[in-house]
């Protein structure tokens, strides 16, 4: 058991996995000597050498692209995005591509890459530096997408992505980066789809990933303050999701609230609740509610607490979904 | 005129062998081409072309939905691909058949994706390291420039062993020299100095898009700005495709870092079946091309050898046999099954489309039931 904050689980995750598979190789932008700009790859090239951990020119179609032939090559590559709004040149690479591949070699080459994504808001930063992209790569085939919540399931999830034989988009939570937590390196507990109930409740479940966890905790420490149970179920895994576990809960609580950033709109959220009323209608009491970053580009800084779903937004949810 | 002073070639279109102190390495490069060689690279232009007609015939009667002719570019490619030792790794873009044919590679393949039955159709560690065709222009350049990252990272080019060191030749168009994903791997390959050829096939158009609308510089000229060398060649001289090719080729495995030809060419035909030249291209110029064709070229130098034209004849022969096969062989493809669709998106397990798949399985057996 380690103390770490969520940053470092990614990097020890990065070095076990180095350390155990020569074939996993770092690419990206900064992340050589500097350590990429948070710091998550500080010091792995010093100890793996320059041609495991290597900087890139600043391309990011050139950095997935050729990450693709280096897993024709028999590497599983490592790319780091700098910031969630800088992967769009990487795109059609990504889903043209990576994503494609596979079946297009009708099973007879895998393509195990692994590509990170500081995702989301909360730091205040300028545009194009906290967003939320994950509906992009949920909805292609052919893609997995991962986001952890805590340096346990960071630490976990990097090793698990890397050892997927398809390609992961690696969603990290950059307003948690320098939250710690516990990480248990003898077991990881989930497998890397599964979802995790992270506190029991009873009468309403709230649904999310990533940062968005830590705030449905601080919405049902409130709740509870004011007799209300909820159950929080992480996600873990946006693709495939783990739809036993979410209806697990709600099948208890007959209550679902989906949390997210990103904008609600065509996204993950609206998947889940869309499965929700397929197969839970006759268990649940009222419609899936989601809460949501608004349908707007993201918004100057001092703008994001309201654009960013917050506990009373989320316990608001649950007001109107007890309500029914 | 589309050839410049620049154009570097060992064979005039009268067959006959032109020397000057630029080509003196070349001709050397040459020098060790056996008359099997030679016949060889006659009979797959000779062969592929027939090839590509009765594929283009086969389109026209409906058997695919599309066909991607080659005519016209048959030297660019068998010179070059000939010169690729057995190590190497081929990435195409989607009009290389003679490449494909070179390696080994069943042309039916290349017929099974474009008659819809697979989206790649084969596995290119069992055709010689030949990649699969890539549609979107210019991808796969970057595809290329990281197996040929990967390549020096596991040190297997520059010990000096030719027969052991690899290097990747990768194939693009005009076309393709305006997208990005071409120029960052050009600036991949100088930056990690891979051992690379970009191969430029210059056909001079991307559909009905004139070179000149890409560049305004001779496209070879580029390549210095990335830090490659470069040469523009004449394309349709099997003999100048071969030699700039091996010696860039061995050079590159050599450890000289990545390199860059221009081959001029031309696309005699429509970009595919679903183009019409006629309405965008001068008569003239498709007249220019035709008297420089590359078949007719390089029969005329074997002829001067004082090759027979028995071996013409059976070559010719076994042309239309091939288109036979072929044919018969395309009209004999039946189609996939229907779990195809959801076997391979994923290399492991993926609940959704295991659903996916269960639940179409059962949809489709509900009708089996009810005929029943």
């Amino acid at each position: 058991m380690m103390e770490l904050p969520l940053a470092k689980a990614i990097t020890e995750g990065l070095r076990a996995a180095m350390s155990a598979d020569s074939s996993v190789m770092l690419m990206g932008e900064d992340i050589a000597q500097l350590g990429g700009v948070f710091r998550v790859t500080e010091g792995l090239q010093e100890e793996f050498g320059p041609n495991r951990v290597i900087d890139t020119p600043l391309a990011e179609s050139g950095i997935v692209g050729t990450a693709i032939g280096l897993a024709m090559r028999g590497y599983r590559p490592v790319c780091e995005i700098q910031f969630d709004g800088f992967v769009y040149p990487a795109f059609d690479q990504i889903v043209t591509q990576l994503a494609k591949l596979t079946a297009r070699h009708e099973g007879t080459q895998s393509f195990p890459v692994v590509i990170r994504i500081p995702y989301g808001g909360h730091i205040g930063a300028v545009e194009h530096h906290q967003e939320s992209p994950e509906a992009y790569f949920a909805h292609t085939a052919g893609l997995r997408v991962v986001s952890p919540a805590t340096p346990h399931d960071a630490y976990w999830l990097m090793q698990d992505a890397i050892a997927s034989n398809d390609p992961v988009i690696y969603l990290e939570p950059k307003s948690r980066y320098w939250h710690k937590g516990d990480v248990d390196t003898s077991a990881s507990g989930a497998a890397m789809a599964q979802a995790r109930v992270v506190r029991e409740g009873t009468d309403a479940t709230i649904i999310g990933h990533g940062a968005m966890v830590s705030v449905m905790h601080q919405a049902a420490d409130i709740a509870q303050s004011e007799g209300i149970s909820l159950e929080l179920v992480d996600l873990r895994s946006l693709s495939p999701i783990d739809y036993e576990t979410v209806l697990g809960s709600v099948r208890k609580t007959g209550h679902a609230i989906v949390a997210q950033e990103a904008p609600g709109n065509v996204s993950v959220g609206s998947e889940i609740a869309a499965t929700l009323a397929e197969k839970a209608f006759y268990v649940m009491e009222a419609p899936v509610l989601r809460v949501s970053g608004f349908n707007t580009p993201f918004p100057p800084a001092r703008l994001e607490a309201l654009y960013l779903p917050d506990a009373d937004r989320i316990l608001d949810a649950v007001d109107r979904s007890l309500a029914y | 005129m589309p050839y410049t002073d620049a154009t570097l070639r060992l064979l005039a279109q009268d067959g006959q062998l032109v020397k000057s102190d630029r080509t003196e390495v070349y001709h050397q490069a040459i020098s060790h081409l056996t008359e099997a060689d030679l016949l060889e690279f006659y009979r797959v232009m000779t062969v592929v072309r027939r090839f590509d007609i009765e594929a283009g015939n086969l389109q026209r009667q409906g058997q695919m939905a599309l066909w991607v002719p080659s005519i016209g570019q048959e030297a660019a490619q068998v010179g070059s691909g000939f010169a690729t030792r057995a190590q190497d790794n081929i990435f195409p873009a989607y009009r290389e058949h003679s490449v494909a044919y070179l390696k080994g590679l069943d042309l039916v393949d290349i017929i099974r994706m474009l008659r819809g039955v697979t989206n790649g159709g084969w596995d290119p560690k069992k055709s010689n390291n030949f990649h699969l065709y890539t549609l979107v222009i210019g991808s796969h350049t970057l595809h290329a420039t990281g197996y040929a990252m990967g390549i020096g990272f596991d040190g297997k080019c520059g010990s000096g062993n030719l027969d052991s060191d690899e290097a990747v030749l990768v194939y693009f168009g005009d076309g393709a020299t305006s997208q990005g994903d071409t120029n960052e791997a050009l600036i991949f390959a100088q930056s990690y100095q891979t051992p690379q050829v970009f191969f430029l096939q210059n056909n001079h158009w991307a559909i009905s898009v004139p070179v000149r609308v890409q560049s305004k510089t001779p496209l070879y000229e580029r390549a210095a700005g990335f830090g490659l060398p470069s040469v523009q060649i004449d394309g349709n001289d099997v003999l100048m495709s071969y030699a700039a090719t091996r010696i860039a080729m061995d050079q590159a495995r050599s450890g000289q870092g990545p390199h860059f030809i221009e081959a001029l060419t031309y696309r005699i035909g429509a970009h595919t079946t679903s183009d019409d030249p006629t309405k965008y291209r001068d008569e003239d110029e498709l007249a220019f091309w035709q008297a420089h064709d590359p078949i007719d070229r390089f029969r005329a130098y074997l002829q001067g050898l004082g090759v027979e034209g028995s071996f013409f004849d059976g070559v010719a022969q076994e042309a239309e046999d091939y288109a036979a096969d072929v044919r018969a062989r395309t009209l004999a493809l039946e189609s996939p099954p229907v779990s195809e669709m959801f076997q391979h998106v994923f290399s492991d397990p993926h609940s959704v489309v295991d659903a996916e798949r269960e639940w179409l399985e059962g949809y489709l057996s509900s009708f089996e039931e009810v005929s029943e």
